[in-house]
């Protein structure tokens, strides 16, 4: 599996995810600057989380006009799996990749810490290791998490079976007290039509090393070198 | 502003200069400063600059060990961890400029503190603060807290790099005068370290970064003094921070250092363009002339002196090898910061401001320098207060004292601030906020590096000796609690006004306190801060001499924590029985009363205790560790139940039972091990003469204590609660 972690000014998380990708998939996936139009010839794209442009004017708003985007959005086209961590996630919605918008935390505060997520659907290369149902472990870290999208185009996330992640509690029930941001039906995950994008929130690249405090975030990764073993 | 202002006694007294250090200004100069002159001499003068009161204590301490590459006097620290690695390491404090505008004066302290680090080539990998603020009950309190907090996340979580521990307090003595200290640790190769002595006449002299506009002009002056009524009027000497520049400048100076462009770089920080270029002049023992129309302005009609003055942050100033301005130049463009060559290094000794085509000063380096004042300011001891006996102390029920303890202002979690700042941003947090020290992995290694931020002011304020003595204890405890190697230190004196001898004998006293403490446990001090004229209206805050502690582990997945992780384990205290009630949070919340001496310190107990409880972690004989400070014995393993929802059944018997359970005798740990390897734990006590006794087990959901039982989620409900309530 080749992989490229796209590079944007005030990106912080590029390489963390290049080392959970290479720590899972034994390869060094390539970085690539916001500024090069060109992409190499990969199969999975990162957008990584941080601060790309410093989050002015809106998170993610500047990103979505880097050259480099156009790039990745052709790449999708062609059916390339693209993965938005965070920042990565609020890039792909600003760049009209995926719907909706992630809007300021509920409670207004930046935060950091451990969530369970409940897996909605295992029916994409990215989730495809998980079972359906399965409550897992990863930590946000956002201050701009909070989900929002018309109803209807919610109803459409969930009549095609696109929503990846949602928040949840120990038992996997999506209470309003284990929804961190206020997102809207506590969705944490999304996908495209074609199941090839994928944005969301928390950051599974921050749990799949043992040493950090769980793996969670490890099936991901797996999930997709097997898409290509 | 401009040249031809006279310079009246007036200007002279606006400026922070005494009559005295006029004189010296007129000695050195043989003629009348102008306005710009003025200016520079007015801040590199200033207390924050030239550490003038404190320079002859700060001097006696311990700076040097075989594993120190640089001690003080460079931008930060620099300690050898092995394998061509140095971590790189200093605490600041933004006192001043965090209570006058909470947000942006805490996150300028981050991104200043960031930038001593990776000005000497490291890479910032670890960020801590120690705030402390008002009465909880102070009604400006709730907003410096919220403010504070959101200004170092704000900057910390921009930028990259994890905020992963740090201390925050509430006392009456702040609340005229909190304070933000700010830590940053970098690691870098050691063949790899840039430094600010400026070298080569004739080469040049580089701006980069952020443009330089008015704000912050005079910061390091309004630092320099007390506050009073009219402190929200300084509100212009605030600067404004971009956490996103930082990070690019980071970025672009790394990259930048992994070529060979570079022969010397300073950040500009407190009193902007005029300290780093004087002090890269001055340490290379050469001259500088600079093109003020060169330097990139963010506002038109900006004066010489507003340049020189001006403490826009984000910028830093370089030397770099002639003919390589085109390399550097293509970096700083790839990242769009500004660049610009403002001047040259010259062999004359002389500081030459040239403006519109005009020498706008003319100075002298090293007489400047070398004048600067330096004062042995008249100090009194302190008055020693009288030991309070446990049996003097009332004794309340343990299960409410225990409550109220772990559920109060001081020692409730301090979650609702670390969730604010991102602690796992790197993916090397080991060990997360919220235990004795928070540990990293040195990335690509499987080495850890520990780091904590510690003092108790009230056992300052009380014996500043046995404090300061205590202050770097604990934070070789704390780094001991989790497996680590203590290594050095980085201080940050916070202190009243030291005109005032009672406010001066309390620094000198803790100076010696920290001294004898970082000799005895090889803990020396490698870079530092101070913050002098923390009082308003004459109100002076309790003496704060925070000790920054770096530790390192040669393998990191050997480190605990404080959780425990399951139950059958045994606990076992190491050290004395607790006795002492003096200055303890229970006198003080339980009882009110804030009275006594504070605990001692017995440096040679201390150590033999740290160096067994290490060596155990090490040998792997050790699940959880939890060292003994504020709250004693029962609040620590509280803290290790609370962290786990795992309870514990301990059998701790009378007299005195409050000092036993609550008691803040020194160099005390708590141990959870396994129940099979227990007498192996006591019996190896025994031969290394290290008191340890076996308290108790780890079992339930419960906290027992002596048959009465309290749950741990209520006990967790309380110590959670405090704090999201305080601030809702």
């Amino acid at each position: 599996m080749k992989a490229a972690v796209i590079v944007f000014p005030g990106s912080n998380c590029d390489r963390d995810a290049a080392t959970a990708l290479e720590l899972i998939t034994g390869r060094k996936p390539q970085m690539v600057w916001h500024g090069d139009a060109a992409l190499p010839d990969v199969d999975v794209i990162v957008v990584p989380g941080g601060f790309s442009y410093g989050d002015y004017l809106r998170s993610g708003a500047m990103a979505a006009h880097s050259p480099i985007m156009a790039s990745v959005k052709a790449a999708a086209d062609k059916g390339v799996r693209v993965m938005g961590i965070c920042n990565g996630f609020q890039v792909l919605t600003e760049a009209g990749m995926l719907p909706g918008v992630l809007m300021r935390n509920r409670d207004l505060k930046f935060i950091c810490r451990d969530v369970l997520l409940r897996v909605e659907t295992t029916a994409s290369e990215f989730t495809s290791a998980y079972t359906k149902g399965q409550v897992i472990r990863i930590p946000v870290a956002h201050h701009d998490g909070n989900y929002f999208a018309e109803p209807a185009v919610l109803d459409e996330l969930e009549s095609q079976d696109r929503v990846a992640f949602r928040y949840c509690d120990a038992a996997g029930a999506t209470t309003e007290a284990a929804n961190p941001n206020g997102s809207q039906r506590n969705i944490a995950g999304i996908l495209n039509a074609r199941r090839n994008v994928l944005g969301m929130m928390p950051h599974p690249e921050r749990l799949a090393d043992p040493l950090l405090g769980g793996t969670d975030g490890a099936p991901m990764f797996t999930a997709l070198l097997n898409a290509f073993a | 502003m401009n040249q031809t202002v006279a310079i009246t006694p007036q200007i002279v007294a606006e400026h922070g200069l005494s009559p005295s250090e006029y004189d010296r200004v007129l000695a050195i100069l043989g003629r009348v400063p102008n306005l710009t002159e003025l200016g520079i001499f007015s801040v590199m003068w200033s207390e924050h600059c030239s550490y003038k009161s404190s320079k002859k204590w700060l001097k006696t301490l311990p700076t040097r060990a075989p594993w120190v590459i640089c001690g003080p006097g460079e931008n930060a620290g620099v300690i050898d961890i092995g394998d061509g690695q140095a971590a790189i390491f200093k605490m600041e404090s933004h006192n001043h400029p965090s209570f006058i505008e909470p947000y942006q004066g805490a996150a300028t302290g981050v991104g200043g503190i960031l930038r001593d680090v990776f000005t000497m080539g490291a890479r910032p990998v670890a960020n801590l603060n120690a705030l402390r603020f008002g009465s909880a009950d102070h009604p400006k309190t709730r907003h410096l807290v919220a403010g504070v907090v959101a200004g170092v996340g704000g900057y910390g979580n921009c930028v990259g790099v994890p905020t992963v521990g740090g201390e925050v307090q509430f006392h009456p003595c702040y609340n005229g005068n909190n304070l933000v200290n700010a830590m940053t640790i970098g690691i870098a190769d050691t063949d790899k370290i840039f430094y600010s002595k400026a070298s080569g006449v004739g080469n040049q002299v580089v701006y980069v970064g952020s443009k330089t506009g008015r704000d912050g002009i005079h910061g390091a002056t309004m630092a320099s003094a007390e506050f009073s009524e009219d402190s929200e009027e300084k509100r212009p000497t605030v600067q404004v921070g971009d956490p996103f520049t930082e990070k690019l400048l980071i970025e672009a100076c790394l990259e930048l250092m992994a070529t060979d462009v570079i022969v010397a770089i300073q950040d500009m920080g407190a009193a902007g363009l005029t300290s780093s270029s004087f002090e890269m002049a001055s340490k290379g023992g050469l001259g500088v002339e600079l093109d003020l129309d060169m330097v990139p302005v963010r506002e038109t009609a900006m004066t010489a002196y507003e340049i020189m003055l001006s403490e826009s942050q984000e910028r830093m100033l370089m030397v770099i090898e002639p003919g390589k301005e085109d390399i550097a130049k293509a970096v700083f463009d790839k990242w769009e910061l500004d660049f610009a060559v403002i001047g040259t290094l010259t062999d004359t000794g002389r500081m030459v401001l040239k403006k519109d085509g005009a020498v706008v000063a003319d100075l002298p380096i090293d007489p400047l320098a070398e004048a600067a004042p330096e004062y042995d300011r008249p100090w009194t001891p302190g008055v020693k207060h009288p030991v309070i006996a446990a049996s003097d102390v009332a004794e309340k029920p343990w299960a409410e004292a225990l409550k109220a303890l772990v559920g109060g202002p001081d020692g409730s979690s301090r979650r609702w601030v670390w969730e604010q700042y991102d602690h796992m941003v790197m993916g090397d947090t080991v060990q997360r906020p919220g235990g004795d020290a928070a540990v990293i992995r040195i990335h690509g290694t499987a080495k850890g590096l520990a780091a904590t931020s510690d003092c108790n002011p009230r056992y300052v304020g009380a014996d500043a000796v046995e404090g300061g003595r205590q202050a770097v204890a604990e934070a070789w405890r704390n780094l001991t609690a989790v497996g680590a190697t203590p290594l050095a230190i980085t201080d940050n004196m916070n202190f009243g006004n030291p005109q005032r001898p009672e406010i001066m004998g309390q620094f000198v006293e803790a100076c010696q306190g920290m001294g004898e403490a970082c000799i005895a446990l090889d803990f020396p001090v490698v870079s530092g801060n101070v913050s002098l004229y923390n009082e308003t209206n004459g109100q002076g805050i309790l003496p704060t001499p925070t000790i920054g502690g770096v530790g390192l582990m040669p393998h990191v997945e050997a480190s605990v924590g404080i959780a425990f992780t399951g139950t059958g384990q045994a606990l076992i205290a190491i050290g004395a029985e607790g006795s002492w009630l003096g200055r303890s949070l229970y006198l003080d919340v339980v009882c009110g009363r804030d009275e006594g001496a504070p605990p001692p310190v017995d440096l040679k107990v201390e150590r033999r205790n740290g160096d067994f409880v290490r060596g155990l972690i090490r040998e792997g004989l050790v699940e959880s560790c939890h060292d003994l400070s504020e709250g004693g014995l029962l609040v620590a393993v509280a803290e290790m139940a609370m962290a786990s929802g795992i309870g514990a059944n301990l059998t701790v018997s009378g007299p005195d039972l409050h000092a036993k359970l609550f008691g803040e005798d020194q160099a005390r740990y708590v141990l959870a091990v396994a129940e099979g390897k227990a007498a192996e734990v006591l019996a190896n006590a025994e031969k290394m003469g290290v008191p340890a006794r076996r308290i108790g087990s780890t079992t339930g959901s419960d906290l027992v204590v002596n048959g009465e039982a309290v749950a741990v989620a209520e006990l967790k409900a309380a110590h959670e609660g405090w704090f999201p309530a305080f601030m809702a």
